[in-house]
C-alpha cells in the first residue's frame, strides 16, 4: 500500500520542483556572476541535463540513501535532516501531548454537561485555538511571555546560548538529558519547548476536544453504560473505564491525523521560534530555489506519513481488542 | 465545574515550573549575535558562498594585509581605504618599475593547528582564488590578479606578486575578504584527485590562521568561534568566545536585543532600526554603506524607455523625499540622482541633479509624443519587500500623474538574479553595493559596455566606456577627477537609471559593547569589540 504512494511522491516532488520559478544555478553563481559563471555552476548542478536524464540520477542517488546536497547550508540533504528532525519530532510530540492532556479531560467534562456553561467556555477556547493562524499565536506568545513578562525564555531555538546540548543517543533533548543525568539541561530544554508546543498545541486542541465530546456523548447514551450506572459502579469507574476507553477509539484515529498536520504546521512555528526542526529547513530551501532539501523534505514527511499509519494501527490493537482478534 | 476547573488548575501547575525566569546572561567574554541567516560554507572560495560566509571567513582567516581605521566626526570608527596595514605580511616594498610587490611574511604566525604559516601558503592560496572560477576569481581580476604565475614564493617567509599591468586596485584588491592565507598542507593532505584545492573539506573546516577559530557549526543554526591565543597578526582581541545563532523571525532579534539576552545584531528593518535608535535603551550605530546606493532602472534598449525625453520625464516625478521618509524612515543619504553615493570621490560634482517637477515632466512626455500616457510594469525583488514595496507604490502613485499607469510585479528573490540577467524588465527598483570605494569601479560594473549583470538597463555608449577606462589607470588626480565628473554627467543626462538614496549599515548592540567598526564587506569582524 505504502510503496505506489511513496513513488509517486518521489514522481511529484521532483517535477514540482523543477516547475519553480527561479535559476538556482544563477542564484548560486553569486553576486557578481556573468553568463558564463552561471553556466559553469549549472553544469556543477547537473542542471543543463535534460528532465528526464535528471530523474534518473535522482532515483539512482537515492536509492544509494544520497538525497543531494543543499546548497544553503552547504550540507549533504540526509545529514541536515537527521540533525534536525529530532526537533521536529520532540516539538510536534511535546504540543501534541499538551493539547491531549487539555483537549480530552475538556471534551470528557463537556460531553458529562452538554450544553452548559463550561461546554460552551471549552468550545469558544479550543476554536479560538485553531482559527487563529498559527504564526500568530506564535508572536503573541513570544510577545507577551517573554517580551512583556519575562517568565518563557528567549526564543533562540532548543537550548539557550549557554547551554551545551546533551550527547546525542535519540536526538530528542528531553530523552537524551534525562539518560545522561543532566538535569539542568532538561529544564534548559524543556523551558524552550514550552512556548513552542504550547502554540501547536492550541491549534490542535479543537479538533480533539470536539471529537472526544462526541465520542463520549455517543457512549454515554449507550445501553451498556445504563447498565453499569443500573449496576451500581461508581461515576469515575462508568466514565473512564467504560465510556471513555470505548469513546478512544474514534479520538486514536483523529491523533494520526492531528499529528501529521502538526508536523505541517510546524513549519511556521519552527520561523517564529527559531527551531531548528525539518520545517524551517525546507521552506528556507523552498525560499532559494534549493531543490535538494525541498524534495528530501517532502520524502521524509511521506515515510513519515506511512509509519505513523503503521503506528496507529498497532495501537487500535491495544485500544480495542476486537481488531486484534479480528485480525 | 469544580472538577473541571482543578483539571485545568493541576495541569498549570504541572507547567508552571519549567517556565521558570529566563536570566539574561551577562556573560563578559561570550558575545551573542543573532542574524537572520548563516553561513553555508567557512570557504570563501567555496561555489555559491553566501554573505554570512564571508563573516566566518574574515575571522577565521587572515590576509596578507588589511586596511588601517579613521574615526569620524561622530566618534564611530571605519576601516579606511586610503591606508593598508599589516596583517599576515609584515612589511612590503613596490619594485622601481611598479610591475610587483614583494611580501615579508611575518615569522611567528601559526595556522591553528600549530604549523607555521609560510609563503608556500600564501602561493598556494592566491593560485587557488584565481584558479577555482566563479565568485573568488572574479574578485581577484578586478585587481589585475588573474594567473598562479603571477604568485612566487621566493623563500618561506618572502612572498612576491608581478602585476600584469599598473592597476591601482591591485594592492587594495589583496586586502578584501577573497585573497585569504589556507594552511596548504593540511588542505592538501584532505584535497582528493577530483578535488585538488580540497573545496569539500574545506567548506566544513577551519584550516586557518585567523584570530578565531571554529568551534562548532551547525549549519542553518549557530555557528561558535573561540579566540585564538596564539594569534599574531595583530593585538589580541577581548573576545573569547563568539555565538552566532540564526533567528529567522525579525520580531524576535529585535526582542532578544532588547530584552538584553542577545548583544549584537545587523539584521533589522529599517523601521526597528529608527525606534531602537530612539528609544535609547540600546545603542545603535550607522554608517553610509560605501559606494552603493538604490535606484529605479530603466530598460534603455526597448521602448517606451528607449526614449530619453520619457526617462527625463520619469527622473522629475520621482518621490525622492517621500521614499527617503516613509520607505527607509530616513535610515540612508538621499541622493535624488546624484550617481555618486557620498563618501566615495566625485560625489559633490553632480550634486542632486533632479526635483520633483510635474509640469516638466508632463511637457516632457509630450514632446516624446506620450502625453496620453502608457502602460507598463515596474518590477522589485520581494526579498526585500520590507523597502521595496513602499517605494513601489510611491513611485506607482507618481507616475500616474503622468499618465504612466504601472501594474507592480514582485519577484521572488530567488528569481530576482534570473531577471537581471534576462535585462528585459522595462521598470524596476534595484540596489547596488561595490566593495571597493571607487566611482569606476562602480560605474564599470553598471554603466560599461561589457555589460555585466549590474548593467540592468542594457546601457550602451563608447564615450562613457573611455572615461571610465581612463579613470582605472589614471594615476594624475585632476585628470582623474575630469574623467570622473565626466561620466558622472553622462549618466545624468541619459537618466538610465535614477539614484534615490544610499542606504545606512546599521547595526544595533548593547550599551556595554564597544569598538564596533564599519567595513566595506558589511560583515560583524569580531576581533575589535569588547564587552565592558
Amino acid at each position: 500500500m505504502a510503496v505506489p504512494g511513496i513513488v509517486g511522491v518521489i514522481v511529484v516532488t521532483f517535477l514540482l520542483n523543477r516547475a519553480l520559478p527561479g535559476d538556482p544555478a544563477a542564484f548560486f553563481a553569486g553576486p557578481a556572476a556573468t553568463q558564463q559563471a552561471i553556466e559553469e555552476i549549472r553544469v556543477k548542478l547537473g542542471l543543463d541535463r535534460t528532465l528526464p536524464e535528471q530523474f534518473v540520477y535522482y532515483v539512482r542517488d537515492l536509492a544509494r540513501g544520497d538525497l543531494g546536497r543543499s546548497l544553503t547550508t552547504g550540507q549533504p540533504v540526509v545529514n541536515d535532516l537527521i540533525a534536525r528532525l529530532p526537533a521536529s519530532i520532540e516539538l510536534t510530540l511535546c504540543g501534541l501531548l499538551l493539547a491531549i492532556t487539555v483537549a480530552v479531560p475538556l471534551g470528557v467534562l463537556s460531553a458529562t454537561r452538554p450544553g452548559s456553561i463550561f461546554d460552551h467556555s471549552a468550545r469558544l477556547l479550543t476554536t479560538a485555538g485553531v482559527s487563529l493562524p498559527i504564526f500568530f499565536t506564535g508572536l503573541v506568545l513570544v510577545y507577551v511571555f517573554y517580551y512583556l513578562l519575562g517568565w518563557a525564555p528567549a526564543p533562540l531555538g532548543r537550548l539557550d546560548a549557554f547551554t551545551t546540548p546533551p550527547p546525542t543517543l535519540t536526538g530528542l533533548f528531553l530523552v537524551d538529558s534525562v539518560l545522561a543525568h543532566d538535569l539542568t539541561t532538561f529544564a534548559a530544554s524543556a523551558r524552550q519547548l514550552v512556548l513552542p508546543a504550547l502554540t501547536l498545541g492550541l491549534f490542535a486542541m479543537a479538533p480533539i476536544a470536539r471529537m472526544t465530546r462526541a465520542a463520549m456523548l455517543g457512549v454515554l447514551g449507550s445501553d451498556f453504560i445504563r447498565t453499569a450506572r443500573a449496576s451500581g459502579l461508581g461515576p469515575g469507574t462508568v466514565l473512564v473505564t467504560y465510556a471513555l476507553r470505548n469513546a478512544l477509539l474514534p479520538v486514536v484515529t483523529l491523533l494520526g491525523m492531528v499529528f501529521s498536520f502538526l508536523l505541517g504546521a510546524n513549519v511556521l512555528v519552527e520561523k517564529v521560534f527559531a527551531w531548528p526542526g525539518i520545517g524551517s529547513y525546507a521552506l528556507e530551501a523552498l525560499i532559494s530555489s534549493d531543490y535538494a532539501p525541498v524534495q528530501g523534505f517532502v520524502l521524509t514527511m511521506a515515510s513519515l506519513y506511512v509509519l505513523l499509519n503503521l503506528t496507529i494501527d498497532v495501537v487500535y490493537g491495544l485500544v480495542d481488542p476486537r481488531v486484534r482478534i479480528e485480525a | 465545574m469544580n472538577s473541571a476547573l482543578r483539571i485545568l488548575a493541576l495541569s498549570l501547575v504541572a507547567i508552571a515550573p519549567i517556565i521558570g525566569t529566563a536570566a539574561a546572561q551577562g556573560r563578559n567574554d561570550t558575545l551573542l549575535v543573532v542574524t537572520e541567516s548563516g553561513p553555508n560554507s567557512m570557504d570563501i572560495h567555496g561555489v555559491g558562498a553566501n554573505r554570512p560566509a564571508y563573516q566566518a571567513s574574515w575571522n577565521i582567516y587572515d590576509r596578507l594585509m588589511t586596511y588601517g581605521v579613521k574615526t569620524l566626526p561622530d566618534g564611530s570608527k571605519m576601516y579606511d581605504y586610503n591606508v593598508l596595514k599589516p596583517e599576515l605580511a609584515e612589511s612590503w616594498t613596490i619594485a622601481p618599475d611598479g610591475m610587483s610587490v614583494t611580501f615579508k611574511l611575518r615569522k611567528d604566525a601559526k595556522f591553528h593547528d600549530g604549523t607555521p604559516v609560510t609563503a608556500k601558503d600564501v602561493k598556494w592560496s592566491f593560485d587557488r582564488a584565481v584558479t577555482v572560477g566563479g565568485f573568488p576569481t572574479f574578485q581577484m581580476k578586478a585587481g589585475s590578479l588573474e594567473k598562479p604565475e603571477q604568485f612566487e614564493a621566493v623563500d618561506d617567509s618572502t612572498f612576491r606578486v608581478k602585476f600584469l599591468r599598473k592597476d591601482k586596485l591591485a594592492m587594495p584588491d589583496m586586502a578584501v575578504p577573497v585573497p585569504v592565507v589556507i594552511n596548504a598542507t593540511l588542505a592538501k593532505k584532505n584535497a582528493t584527485a577530483s578535488d585538488p584545492w580540497a573545496m569539500e573539506w574545506l567548506k566544513n573546516n577551519d584550516a586557518g590562521s585567523g584570530a578565531y577559530k571554529l568551534e562548532s557549526w551547525k549549519p542553518g543554526q549557530e555557528t561558535i568561534y573561540t579566540r585564538f591565543d596564539d594569534w599574531k597578526s595583530g593585538p589580541l582581541p577581548k573576545i573569547k568566545r563568539v555565538i552566532v545563532r540564526e533567528v529567522p523571525s525579525a520580531g524576535n532579534r529585535r526582542a532578544l536585543l532588547e530584552r538584553g539576552d542577545a548583544d549584537v545584531s545587523f539584521d533589522l528593518p529599517p523601521k526597528d532600526f529608527a525606534e531602537i535608535a530612539k528609544a535609547g535603551k540600546l545603542q545603535v550605530v550607522s554608517h553610509p554603506v560605501e559606494n552603493a546606493f538604490a535606484y529605479v532602472g530603466m530598460n534603455v534598449k526597448n521602448p517606451p524607455f528607449n526614449n530619453l525625453k520619457v526617462r527625463q520625464a520619469v527622473a522629475h516625478v520621482v518621490p525622492f523625499e517621500k521614499m527617503y521618509t516613509s520607505a527607509l524612515f530616513g535610515r540612508g543619504v538621499l541622493l535624488s540622482g546624484n550617481p555618486i553615493a557620498s563618501h566615495t570621490a566625485g560625489h559633490d560634482l553632480v550634486p542632486a541633479p533632479f526635483k520633483t517637477d510635474i509640469a516638466k515632466a508632463k511637457a516632457l512626455m509630450a514632446e516624446a509624443g506620450f502625453a496620453s500616457g502608457f502602460e507598463t510594469t515596474l518590477s522589485f525583488d520581494q526579498g526585500f519587500a520590507t523597502t521595496n514595496e513602499p517605494m513601489a507604490v510611491l513611485l506607482q502613485e507618481s507616475l500616474a500623474q503622468i499618465g504612466i499607469k504601472t501594474t507592480i510585479n514582485k519577484i521572488p528573490g530567488s528569481n530576482w538574479r534570473n531577471m537581471l540577467l534576462k535585462k528585459d524588465m522595462p521598470l524596476f527598483i534595484n540596489a547596488f553595493g561595490g566593495w571597493l570605494n571607487y566611482p569606476e569601479y562602480f560605474f564599470f560594473w553598471n554603466f560599461h559596455g561589457q555589460n555585466a549583470v549590474f548593467n540592468t538597463s542594457s546601457y550602451q555608449n563608447p564615450e562613457i566606456d573611455r572615461l571610465i577606462d581612463a579613470a582605472r589607470f589614471d594615476s594624475d588626480p585632476k585628470k582623474y577627477l575630469d574623467d570622473v565628473r565626466g561620466f558622472a554627467k553622462i549618466v545624468v543626462a541619459d537618466v538610465p537609471r535614477v539614484s534615490i538614496y544610499q542606504p545606512l549599515l546599521d547595526i544595533a548592540m548593547q550599551k556595554n559593547i564597544k569598538g564596533y567598526q564599519y567595513w566595506f564587506h558589511r560583515q560583524l569582524d569580531y576581533r575589535q569589540l569588547e564587552k565592558q
